[in-house]
């Protein structure tokens, strides 16, 4: 049924629709209205047989998430930014332990200086941990990869974090089809778990490993993270069998198969981007984009064949690794290692920067006439920079750097563009 | 697409009057996607709320810097942020004051307007009238459902029925009808003044 609403109301109810038995979660910022939500459904007990248990924090909402899977509950929580970060201990045990997790990232930047708008850095910190990460285009995207989460993760035993971009999907009222719980329960049977905390059949599970066996135990978990590559389109064909709509899978392309020129991205982005492509193609630019849907497992394969004719690849992402280049953009180059494509990485959208069609285009008109730098930050203010540069060549104590910025451009948050 | 933008602070209901504003869309049929500027709820502070319709999906994830309308909640905002920014002159503009815009100051700049898309509307008594709080979105949904044919006043009503419920809902859907025939009767009197 279609339904206009908020893209953390969209979750919600998605996420109720799988029939969650555990939902452990840290109830203040960084959290959203997903948690809430459910919350409510538990307490006014739409949502049958869940116990919703509120933790004292992050690290607590994982570790019991933890406890719950391993008893044979299905679990899911919640979290961003330095939520995910206080966590990351248990995130990297969750999927150690092998345990189908369902966690929603609703992507944040990380501090200091604090800020509490959309990018990936917090996800992309976690990218090592071992879990399936998938990116959301849209509510309807965020909506269905969450029903295609737990199925992926009870059918590998492995935790699976949906990342949607923070504020510009959780905040965004539109329009996404609510499926039936019939779908839903045809979709995605009862948890049958591989390995459960049973009275009856007594084993523990979190057993130490030594050297003997540790590289094997970590080469399963590479292998999983392989299995999942297989898997992931499967699950994403029979979604649209019961659902009618195309989701998941492992990459989306747009008017990339004549493309010299292609665009990846992840996220929401993506939008803007397909908006600015149309734009360039009816001004005759041969350009198109690939969205990456799974960035773990990376979609190597998929990736390349989507990307081998292209003349050239701009990586346009959230996030960078501080004294190298971009994170996606790198991952894009491997899959790519052995071909001549240049691969430009775009750092845009940091900390809440709006990425607008009019800066993309721009970037993209300059990608197709060869003049983009192999790391490029987009809009990046050389004012704001040059002035914090001087100060640190001109005075010993220059003093803390975000504040000296304030004190330069006078507000936080002012602009509306 | 069409494109609205309203300017207001924290406590006036700012952000639901853009998702109320979407849901009126889609209940009119048409794709809407409505968003906050992020990081300013604090009760006085200038806020910002978007709202985009269109008759196809809508993919564009931007802020709206050229707004078709302008929706202003608070008019102490005129001379504090700089509401107007990108605002085509053949768009709508809609404040929520009793005053005039050559009183409130900006009878100049608006001078290459089109006067039949200028409105005000004293959509903040209205809702202490009807509704007992100083939350004047409500009204001024109604308010702008007169303007163009982007919303109607029954789609803008059964919105405020999603997102209320019982006697608050009532209350808003009354200060939202009575803005409705405020501005209806205004522009009637104007075209009859006209012909």
């Amino acid at each position: 049924m279609l339904e206009q609403c908020e893209g953390s109301h969209a979750v919600a109810h998605a996420v109720a629709m799988c029939r969650p038995e555990v939902i452990c979660a840290y109830p203040i910022s960084p959290q959203t209205h997903i948690v809430e939500g459910l919350a409510e459904r538990v307490r006014n007990g739409s949502l049958e047989r869940c116990e919703f248990i509120n933790v004292e924090s992050e690290f607590a909402a994982m570790s019991v998430a933890i406890g719950a899977s391993a008893a044979g509950a299905r679990a899911y929580t919640a979290t961003a930014s330095q939520g995910l970060l206080f966590m990351a201990e248990a995130v990297y045990n969750a999927s150690g332990l092998g345990l189908p997790i369902v966690m929603t990232v609703a992507n944040r930047a990380i501090g200091a200086p604090i800020n509490i708008w959309n990018d990936h850095t917090d996800s992309m910190a976690m990218r090592d941990a071992g879990w399936i990460q998938l990116f959301a285009e849209s509510n309807q995207d965020a909506l269905d990869l969450h029903i295609q989460a737990f199925r992926i993760a009870e059918e590998l035993s492995l935790p699976v974090m949906v990342c949607m971009d923070g504020f510009i999907l959780t905040h965004a009222f539109e329009r996404v089809d609510m499926p039936e719980q019939e779908q839903v329960d045809r979709f995605l049977p009862p948890y049958e778990p591989r390995q459960v905390l049973d009275p009856d059949e007594p084993v523990s599970i979190g057993a130490m490993v030594g050297p003997e066996a540790f590289t094997e135990v970590r080469f399963l978990a590479h292998a999983k993270q392989l299995q999942a590559l297989e898997l992931l389109p499967l699950v994403a064909r029979e979604f649209k069998q019961v659902f009618g709509r195309e989701a998941g899978g492992l990459i989306s392309g747009y008017r990339g198969h004549d493309a010299d020129t292609i665009v990846v991205a992840l996220g929401s982005v993506l939008g803007t981007i397909k908006d600015t492509i149309d734009e360039l193609r009816d001004e005759g630019h041969r350009i198109g984009a690939v969205g990456i849907t799974s960035f773990r497992p990376f979609p190597t394969a998929a990736l390349r064949s989507a990307l081998i004719h292209a003349t050239r690849v701009v990586v346009v992402e959230k996030s960078f690794a501080v004294g190298i280049d971009g994170i996606v953009s790198r991952d894009v180059s491997m899959a790519l290692r052995d071909r001549p494509q240049p691969v430009s990485a775009v750092v845009a959208g940091l900390g809440g920067r709006a990425i607008t069609k009019s800066s993309l285009h721009r970037l993209f008109l300059d990608a197709m006439a060869g003049q983009l730098e192999p790391l490029t930050f987009l809009d990046l203010d050389s004012g704001i920079v040059n002035r914090v540069l001087d100060r640190e060549k001109n005075q010993r104590r220059s003093g803390p750097v975000a504040e000296g910025i304030l004190h330069d451009i006078g507000s936080v948050a002012a602009r509306i563009g | 697409m069409f494109q609205v933008r309203i300017h207001g602070r924290g406590g006036q209901g700012v952000v639901t009057g853009a998702e109320m504003l979407s849901v009126a869309a889609f209940l009119g049929g048409k794709h809407a996607q409505a968003f906050p500027s992020f990081g300013s709820e604090r009760t006085g502070a200038p806020v910002v709320a978007f709202c985009r319709i269109d008759s196809k999906p809508i993919r564009l994830r931007e802020p709206i810097m050229a707004p078709d309308a302008l929706i202003i909640q608070d008019p102490t905002l005129l001379h504090q942020v700089d509401v107007f920014s990108g605002v085509k002159s053949e768009g709508y503009i809609l404040i929520n004051t009793a005053k005039t815009f050559d009183a409130l100051g900006i009878g100049d700049f608006v001078k290459g307007f089109r006067p039949e898309r200028l409105l005000t509307v004293p959509a903040t008594e209205l809702a202490l009238k009807h509704v007992g709080r100083p939350v004047p979105n409500a009204a001024l949904l109604g308010a702008f459902a007169a303007l163009g044919g982007v919303v109607t006043l029954d789609a803008v009503l059964a919105a405020i029925k999603t997102r209320f419920a019982g006697a608050v809902a009532q209350a808003n859907i009354a200060a939202a009808a009575e803005a409705h025939r405020l501005v209806v009767d205004a522009r009637r009197l104007a075209e009859a003044h006209h012909a």
